[in-house]
């Protein structure tokens, strides 16, 4: 049984590696544009947001209505050692991405300890308040520019970056998921008063889940930042960190394969529908309640989808309309 | 040698309303207990005050000798007291086995970072904890239902898997809360052996709230009966039931029995 | 300014917070959901007001009386269609939640679709003047405000320690289960919860919008914040906590705003609330409640 899991490890390795390939191969050759390359590496950036924001919200099952204020903490972490390290670049990114992850998990955990030790919805409230305070400070701080935020920030993320980010934070993730503390995380969101009394630190497994929720909003926001050039404290208001959530609600909370469709969905169709951004949030809050609404666990459910069983629901799906055809 | 689980005096008030008064208890290695009163006696306090739902107001609580009063609920189930509840507390969306292995947090040690690394200590451990899983399982009757999950298993077979998923945290004494409620004779029957085995397989003491009393005293080597929050009586099954403060609570107190 | 008047103006705009809270606390209190979409009923509210005056033109007391029928409405509704299904369905907590901050920001864009972003100036209806109190000058305005807030509050005080339907909202609190089997039709006094808390809210609009006299589709966002850790201080689920923690809230936030900055009030009035987590999560004169196992 666990040959078999090493040998689906391997499987799905192998179908990143070649998704990255012949995506660098579309660019390089200019079949994708440098528009296209643009929106790819936000639809990266977005898939660590809300794959991360699923840990949190869809695993532990925590409303947090703050994950752009995270991501912006990591960002202007990131943009200011950037902008003043002379390390050569590709270093300088990742020690930026570290900084940055690092910063926002100690911000999440000054947030985190008052509220995670309690029940009931109290981290909902005070990550919707962190997002609007950050906002305010980033706004009337000198060192990150007021009002008018930084510019000038080197453009050190590139497109294998953001893959390659992205995929060790879907792996990170899914591995974490999938071993005790994930099993523990999930336990709590089912029923804490139970997970407490089957032995489960229950304040602990809250604390580390959101805290490494956070910690990936801040690497988002530092790759963010390297690939825009300039950050603005406007940028990552309220909308921003509802627009994560319907991803995560798009996708099914508790399903991380959901969540990157749903970035990737999510990312494109505001750039193909720009007639309509103004009426953008009114639609989304609209879906985000019927979702809620027909079905509160998200969209696409809890489960996981794979390609092969993608392939085997497929197979099925001919080999029905094959004997309907036959019949006739 | 100290008993292996005693409460001395225990007592808890909500406001100004006593639940509970002067309640001592004695639980020896391996016993099974019955705990019964009428509704509303205070029964399933006496498990919130063990497990830390609730802080006594007075009393001490030691288990091994040692008190546990104070002690965090997930502290004390890793001390050695696993629990069942009286309206099934399952994780509902997840698979039967997985409901099992949450249980043996206490005794996994990998650190996060060699889960997601998947080092080996993470591939052995979690294989210990597969073996022992359906171990569990198989011991409840519920080996072939593995991979279900929780919330599709009939009411009966959740209650066992309460069960399992209590004794997967090793503990000295058990808890449960009702386990027959809701049972058909036969399973009642099923169940009775199973208590049995499972005393003797795991070496556990078992402390039991049940209204069945035909279960009750066919499986227990000692009684307390509670009445309006304090002890009226206790022993020996056959003395309890002749004890004529327990036939008035009961016939006086409540129709249902 | 001197430390009284920036006392009484606390007061002022704590009161205000108090109305709301009590929307939030009583909402809370019955069925354990932070309502998002209540801050967005002020805002309702004061459309409504700004509507009937300037647009139609009608007198202050229809327009009032039209904002505060329009708001409870509203309140009930918003039960109705998006939560009442949630809950029976016995659905999970953060799916609830989901719903409620959804209805938030679909009525703010719903108001920004229909009166465009940029705000619309609220018309001066409250008698001006001003009475001296020592070195202090305390205007119409806030006595009017401090008199409202506090007839208000007695009443509703009133209203849910001696009247049946007081009485069903503290069963229902306590145990909607048990309520039901008592013979209290649940979904009703949960309906009357959402429409006597909104129709606070519509006065507090009524109050906020004659103090700062600007209508934006986002006024309730941050008023709402603060009244919802007006709340919390006071004690969630307590007429009286959340009262006191309004004018607490009010007072500190102008002294903050007065002294220091009003970048840092802002700060200050959210690091309350963590304080408050900290050291007393039940809040100051809430009770501490464990759930039923």
């Amino acid at each position: 049984m666990m040959k078999k899991k090493g040998k689906s490890y391997l499987i799905n390795f192998a179908l990143v590696a070649v998704l990255f390939v012949v995506l660098q191969v579309l660019i390089s050759s200019g079949v994708i544009n440098r528009y296209y390359n643009g929106i790819l590496m936000l639809v990266g950036i977005n898939v660590i947001l809300a794959v991360s924001l699923n840990l949190a919200t869809g695993f532990l099952g925590q409303l947090v209505l703050g994950h752009a204020g995270f991501m912006a903490v990591g960002a202007y972490t990131a943009a200011l050692f950037t902008l003043n390290s002379s390390l050569p670049e590709g270093l300088a990114l990742v020690v930026g991405m570290v900084l940055g992850g690092l910063v926002a998990a100690v911000f999440s955990a000054v947030i985190g300890i008052p509220a995670l030790r309690l029940r009931g919805d109290y981290i909902a409230i005070l990550t919707l308040g962190f997002g609007e305070i950050i906002r305010v400070l980033l706004n009337s701080l000198e060192f990150t520019g007021g009002a008018k935020g930084l510019n000038g920030i080197p453009a050190y993320t590139t497109f294998p970056s953001v893959f390659i980010v992205a995929a060790l934070t879907v792996y990170i993730i899914y591995a974490f998921i999938n071993s005790r503390h994930g099993r523990a995380v999930i336990a709590i969101r089912e029923d804490e008063i139970a997970a407490e009394s089957a032995g489960i630190h229950t304040t602990y497994y809250k604390m580390l889940a959101f805290i490494l929720s956070a910690f990936f909003a801040g690497v988002a926001g530092a790759l963010y930042a390297n690939y825009i050039g300039v950050l603005a404290p406007a940028k990552f208001d309220f909308n921003y960190s509802v627009e994560i959530l319907l991803m995560v609600v798009m996708g099914g909370m508790g399903s991380i394969t959901g969540s990157i469709v749903a970035a990737v969905v999510l990312t494109f169709l505001p750039e193909l529908l720009r007639g309509f951004s103004d009426y953008r949030m009114l639609i989304y809050s609209a879906i985000l309640i019927a979702i809620m609404l027909f079905k509160p666990t998200g969209l696409l459910g809890q489960q996981e989808f794979s390609l092969a069983g993608l392939a085997k629901r497929g197979k099925r799906w001919f080999a029905k309309r094959k004997k309907g055809k036959e019949g006739a | 040698m100290a008993k292996l689980l005693e409460t001395e005096n225990l007592g808890i008030a909500f406001g100004g309303l006593r639940a509970l008064s002067d309640v001592t208890l004695e639980i020896g290695r391996g016993e099974i207990v019955g705990l019964i009163g009428p509704n509303g006696a205070g029964k399933t306090t006496v498990f919130n005050l063990l497990t830390d739902v609730y802080m006594p107001t007075e009393g001490t609580i030691t288990l091994e000798g040692k008190s546990i009063v104070g002690k965090k609920t997930y502290q004390i189930t890793r001390a050695g007291i696993a629990r069942t509840f009286q309206n099934i507390r399952l994780f509902k969306d997840i698979s039967v086995i997985d409901n099992v292995k949450i249980a043996m947090e206490g005794d996994m040690h990998y650190s996060a970072l060699a889960g997601i690394l998947r080092l080996p200590s993470y591939w052995r451990e979690e294989k210990a904890a597969d073996l022992r899983a359906r171990e569990l399982l198989r011991v409840v009757d519920l080996e072939d239902f593995a991979d279900a999950k929780a919330k599709n298993l009939p009411y009966g077979q959740q209650r066992k898997l309460e069960i399992a998923r209590a004794l997967a945290t090793q503990p000295k004494v058990l808890l449960l809360d009702e386990p027959a409620a809701g049972m058909n004779p036969t399973e009642t029957q099923e169940l009775a052996e199973m208590i049995e085995k499972i005393r003797k397989k795991f070496d556990v003491a078992i402390l039991l709230i049940e209204h069945d009393m035909s279960f009750v005293m066919e499986i227990c080597e000692k009684l307390y009966v509670l009445d309006y929050g304090m002890v009226i009586a206790q022993g020996k099954p056959e003395d309890v039931r002749k004890d004529p403060k327990v036939i008035a609570a009961y016939l006086g107190g409540n129709e249902d029995e | 300014m001197n430390v009284l008047s920036q006392i009484i103006n606390g007061l002022h705009i704590g009161s205000i917070y108090a109305l709301v809270a009590l929307g939030y606390s009583m909402v809370y209190g019955i069925i354990k959901l932070i309502n998002f979409a209540h801050g967005e009923i002020i805002m309702v509210g004061a459309y409504a007001v700004y509507v009937m005056l300037v647009l139609v033109g009608t007198p202050l007391w229809i327009a009032v009386l039209v904002s505060l029928l329009f708001c409870a409405c509203m309140g009930m509704l918003i039960e109705r269609v998006a939560y009442r299904r949630l809950r029976n369905k016995n659905a999970p907590r953060i799916s609830l939640l989901i719903t409620a901050i959804g209805v938030s920001i679909f009525l703010q864009n719903l108001a920004q679709t229909i009166f465009s972003s940029s705000g619309k100036s609220f018309p001066n209806v409250m008698p001006q003047g001003s009475i001296r109190l020592g070195d202090a000058e305390i205007s119409a305005l806030t006595l009017i405000t401090l008199a409202t807030a506090a007839v208000l509050m007695i009443g509703l005080q009133l209203l849910v320690s001696k009247t049946k339907m007081g009485k069903a909202m503290r069963a229902v609190s306590e145990d909607a289960g048990a309520a039901k089997l008592m013979g209290i039709n649940t979904n009703v006094t949960i309906t009357w919860t959402f429409a006597i808390g909104s129709a606070l809210a519509s006065i507090a609009a009524l109050l906020y919008s004659s103090a700062y006299p600007l209508v934006t589709p986002y006024m309730g966002s941050t008023l709402g914040l603060k009244a919802f850790i007006a709340a919390v201080l006071g004690g969630i689920g307590s007429v009286p906590g959340a009262m006191l923690g309004g004018f607490l809230l009010g007072i500190a936030e102008t002294l903050a705003k007065g002294y220091i900055s009003s970048v840092v009030a802002d700060a200050i009035v959210f690091g309350i609330l963590i304080l408050v987590l900290l050291i007393r999560p039940a809040g100051l004169l809430g009770r501490n409640v464990k759930e039923k196992v």
